[in-house]
């Protein structure tokens, strides 16, 4: 690309950028963990229970050990001995946090390879390394493990009955966490209310579902004590850290990469044990070892989401006004909860949403059960959260005759209150502040974008004079994006010129390479072709966080910026020596430092780091050590909040029960956009999750806890054919809260697809007086409306 | 185990030799054993179309059939798609309309479309998208995909091709 791309106001940023990853990936010459191959690779495969519960009796690797071609085995014993499990706390949260939600956690560490007893259909009891992966497999044939089944506790509410069996005995109970919080009055203001309606929600089990499974591949050199961990996993550091502590060496002697990943959505975004078990695997055996998930693997295996139950009750008066909302809910944790508390925390601060009301309590149990561990998927807690707020909402538009829409203008926090106090602290500590937004403006535009509420409700009017059931869903949501603690960015000035950059983001596919670019260019001012990205990679930037909870956009570009400004600080003390002129008289201009309005003093990037270099002959002044790099960690002040309005118009038909999706509108606003184009992506892409998670995706679990769904024959993942037109609007107010007003954007696009669509099918039902209040929405369900009248 | 076979294939014009048990995957014989890893590996049950590659003409699963069913084959895959150091119109449209993120499904992709825009003789907005639903994408929603396919069946078939003969139809996007 050329200079022509550059906006003549500000340069890159705001520019729909050609991605600079896309080359590699369309000539197939990407590098994704599968395609590694080192000299005398061996791979490995794992045992995995096929009961939800059970004790283990004893796990015989011996035959396995004996056939040709395996070079190792190990049972649970084995790796027990060897390796401690993984701290159960991979997210540390904040004193502030605790201090102003009451919480009771008890979390439990995660063993790498139990030894007593298997709590979920999928975890791992042995595993084989052989000269090949299918020699590996046939291993894992000949292992025969001794299990004795116990009583599965196969879902939330099972695994709080009195008489439930523990699941971790040491524990002493089922709930690794209870939330509380309150603003107001809280659940007491409910005396003083006009009226009150009550429901219960279900938000069903899914999960991110990537194309590429995950897959770790590790090589130990003997000479430097180092190992090198390549890893589908978007927190390097964090795998980095785990590694390093398991392995008892320290964090400067592993290195984590992810190479190319092909997709994330929070299901690699904490560190599993294949990470750990793999790196292990390496070192004693002394050859690089690879392990590629399988699909059915990933499917049993890797961290599934949602799956709450939410018991809910709205007050509001005569006009609509929601005056307290109360609510108590359930996270089916699984078997172990690797990130914690942390998918119940953000729910208990999303729910309130862009509406202003002023008693709000909740309370959760973060439960355990023999289920595959739960973790943070797109919009992790929002979806959830939304689906019973938004559903809540409608239920009062119903009950006083209102146009849903203008319950929700009438409680709506105007753009003149902003920024808004909500009342409640946020995951980081923080009191929650809105930022900025016209929450309002975006629902009116998403009502725009479908003909407008009137000629929608018109159409609606005549349709079901001719017998057809068209409905208008809607659902809003906020969300605090671009989360703290950290993020880590060195930025140097190569002795070419050039100028490197590298962040501790961990991209799957968004596109960082070319953001973090276009931010560099322009602090630089260069060509975007002199900026080289480095994402990713534990041996690039000392200390970083990673690509989860849509932050990078935001965190890496408050690192790239500190790293930068400091050593634009000692470029322009070395060019002011050079050119013997007064830093303030100076400029960046056209890959360099320049006098201002004289054309002709000017000295290049190249010519300023010839001059930084430590040795003989350089030209720094005194006092300015040698070097053009910094490191730097941008620790912000709290979230960026970003907001979406969804309006979807379907038609269902009541001979079949089936949901045809007219048109699907997101106006949604993520502050300042670096890349239009990719955020036009990102949130299409967010928009189809989320309709799989409304309609198709489910990981059924039958009641002996046994998942039924272990395959895409089974697992219905959206196609190109179910995608309805989808509409995306970009409403870009800056946030104050970061010097380029951006907030993040990754997982906006998933969180209200599932209640705008319950939405829009009971408003079309509404002659059937249907409520739908869980998920997924099933034709079947819907069509039981009909044969109810 | 070691009873293996020699397996000569025809890969983007070259002639390729490698061994393979008679249980090896096409797919794991491409990757592992040609070292062509361009082609991905998504599910190993056929639904997901990463490791969709044109096997003397037609696209077909390489998940879906053992490495001594192809020996003597001639197969196309992503890695040909390119001529010349430049790339072929296709991966120029899917880079123009963002038609990919994370690139693990693109390879699977880019052979379905070649395939339908190629090998199939309907064109139509409603034939692209039922075609294209061969293969999963987790990162796009499909809109750029299906953008840049209906554009270079344009460019190879015409605007008629393409046209929606259903004009009460919204165009998706």
């Amino acid at each position: 690309m050329d200079d022509g791309v550059r906006r003549e106001t500000g340069g890159y940023i705001g520019q729909s950028v050609p991605r600079r990853e896309d080359k590699n990936l369309l000539l197939g010459q990407a590098n994704f963990v599968a395609d590694m191959q080192l000299p005398g690779m061996v791979h490995a495969a794992f045992a995995r229970s096929p009961l939800p519960h059970a004790k283990i009796l004893s796990v015989d690797v011996t035959a396995a050990r004996a056939m040709e071609g395996v070079v190792f085995a190990a049972s649970g014993d084995d790796v027990m001995v060897a390796l401690p499990p993984i701290n159960g706390m991979q997210v540390v949260t904040p004193q502030g946090w605790r201090d102003r939600v009451d919480t009771d956690i008890l979390i439990p560490d995660q063993p790498l390879i139990p030894n007593d007893k298997l709590r979920y259909v999928g975890e791992a009891y042995a595993l084989v390394v052989a000269d090949s992966r299918y020699i590996a497999e046939d291993a894992l044939e000949l292992i025969e493990p001794d299990l004795e089944p116990l009583q599965p506790l196969a879902d939330a509410e099972s695994a709080l009955a009195d008489d439930a069996p523990l699941l971790h005995e040491h524990l002493g109970r089922n709930v690794a966490a209870f939330l509380h919080t309150k603003k107001g009055a809280g659940g007491a203001a409910m005396e003083n209310v006009p009226h009150r309606i009550s429901r219960r929600f279900v938000h069903h089990r899914y999960a991110a579902m990537p194309m590429e499974c995950r897959g770790v591949v590790a090589d130990y050199d003997t000479r430097t004590d180092t190992l090198n961990v390549w890893s589908s996993t978007q927190v390097v550091h964090w795998v980095r850290r785990e590694v390093a502590t398991a392995l008892g060496m320290p964090e400067e002697r592993v290195r984590c990469i992810a190479p190319d990943v092909g997709g994330g959505f929070g299901g690699k975004g904490h560190v599993y044990p294949e990470d750990i078990l793999v790196a292990w695997l390496a070192r004693e055996i002394g050859r690089p070892v690879k392990w590629i998930e399988d699909r059915h693997e990933h499917i049993l295996n890797a961290a599934h989401s949602r799956d709450n139950i939410y018991d809910v009750e709205i007050g509001f008066d005569d006009e609509g006004k929601i005056l307290a909302l109360t609510s108590s809910f359930l996270v089916d944790s699984g078997a172990y909860t690797p990130v914690g508390a942390g998918i119940a925390g953000n729910s208990i601060a999303h729910m309130l949403g862009p509406y202003h009301i002023e008693n709000y309590e909740t309370d959760c149990r973060v439960v355990l059960t023999n289920r595959t561990p739960n973790a943070p998927y797109r919009g992790a807690g929002r979806p959830e959260v939304g689906f019973a707020m938004e559903r809540s909402v409608d239920l009062v538009a119903n009950y006083l005759g209102l146009d849903p829409a203008e319950v929700r203008f009438r409680n709506m926090i105007p753009p003149e209150d902003m920024p808004y106090e909500v009342g409640l602290t946020y995951r980081d500590g923080v009191p929650m502040v809105y930022d900025s937004g016209d929450y309002p403006k975006a629902l009116r535009r998403a009502l725009e974008e479908l003909g407008g509420l009137e000629a929608i409700r018109k159409r609606q009017k005549e349709a079901l004079a001719e017998g057809r059931y068209i409905g208008l869903g809607l659902g809003c949501y906020v969300e605090g994006t671009g989360v703290g603690p950290f993020e880590g960015a060195t930025v140097k000035i190569d002795p070419t010129g050039k100028i490197m950059v590298a962040a501790g983001a961990c991209p799957q596919g968004q596109g960082h390479e070319t953001i973090f670019a276009q931010f560099a260019a322009d602090m630089w001012q260069v060509p975007i072709e002199d900026v080289y990205v480095t994402v990713a990679d534990t041996g690039h930037v000392s200390q970083g966080y990673g690509t989860i909870a849509s932050r990078s956009t935001v965190t890496a570009s408050g690192a790239i910026k500190l790293a930068t400004d400091e050593v634009h600080q000692k470029v322009f003390a070395i060019a002011a020596n050079m050119l013997e002129t007064a830093e303030a008289d100076l400029e960046l201009r056209d890959a360099g430092v320049g006098v201002k309005g004289v054309p002709d003093m000017h000295l290049s990037y190249r010519d300023i780091a010839t001059a930084a270099k430590p040795g003989w002959g350089h030209q720094r002044p005194e006092g300015v050590v040698a070097g053009l790099e910094s490191t730097s960690y941008y620790e912000p002040p709290t979230v960026t909040w970003s907001y979406a309005a969804n309006a979807s118009l379907v038609e269902v038909d009541v001979e079949t029960g089936q949901i045809r999706i007219e048109k699907y509108v997101e106006v949604h606003d993520a502050g300042v956009l670096v890349n239009p184009k990719l955020a036009d992506g990102q949130v299409k892409g967010g928009l189809v999750q989320g309709l799989g998670g409304a309609l198709l995706e489910e990981l059924a679990y039958d009641d002996q806890g046994q998942l039924l769904t272990g395959s895409f024959a089974d697992y219905l993942m959206p196609t190109a054919s179910d995608v309805p037109p989808l509409s995306v609007v970009h409403q870009e107010t800056p946030s104050p809260l970061n010097a380029f007003g951006v907030k993040g954007l990754g997982e906006g696009g998933a969180i209200a697809p599932p209640v705008v669509i319950a939405n829009a099918v009971c408003d079309a039902l509404r002659p059937f007086r249907a409520e739908l209040n869980s998920t997924p929405v099933r034709w079947s369900q819907v069509a039981a409306f009909f044969d109810r009248d | 185990m070691t009873d293996t076979r020699k397996i000569t294939v025809t890969v983007n014009g070259e002639r390729l030799t490698g061994a393979a048990e008679p249980r090896m995957l096409l797919v794991d014989f491409l990757r592992d054993e040609l070292r062509r890893t361009g082609t991905h590996v998504g599910c190993e049950h056929g639904v997901c179309g990463a490791c969709t590659v044109i096997i003397d003409g037609d696209a077909a699963r390489s998940c879906l059939m053992f490495a001594v069913q192809a020996d003597g084959a001639e197969i196309s895959t992503i890695e040909g798609l390119a001529a010349n150091g430049e790339m072929h119109p296709l991966q120029k449209l899917f880079s123009e309309h963002h038609a990919l993120q994370c690139g693990f499904c693109t390879p699977g992709m880019l052979m379905t479309a070649m395939d339908l825009v190629h090998n199939s003789k309907d064109h139509s907005p409603e034939a692209i998208r039922t075609g294209m639903s061969a293969a999963l994408c987790r990162c796009t929603g499909y809109v750029g995909i299906i953008e840049a396919v209906t554009e270079y069946a344009r460019q190879v078939h015409g605007d008629a091709a393409v046209a929606d003969r259903d004009s009460g139809e919204n165009s998706h996007g």
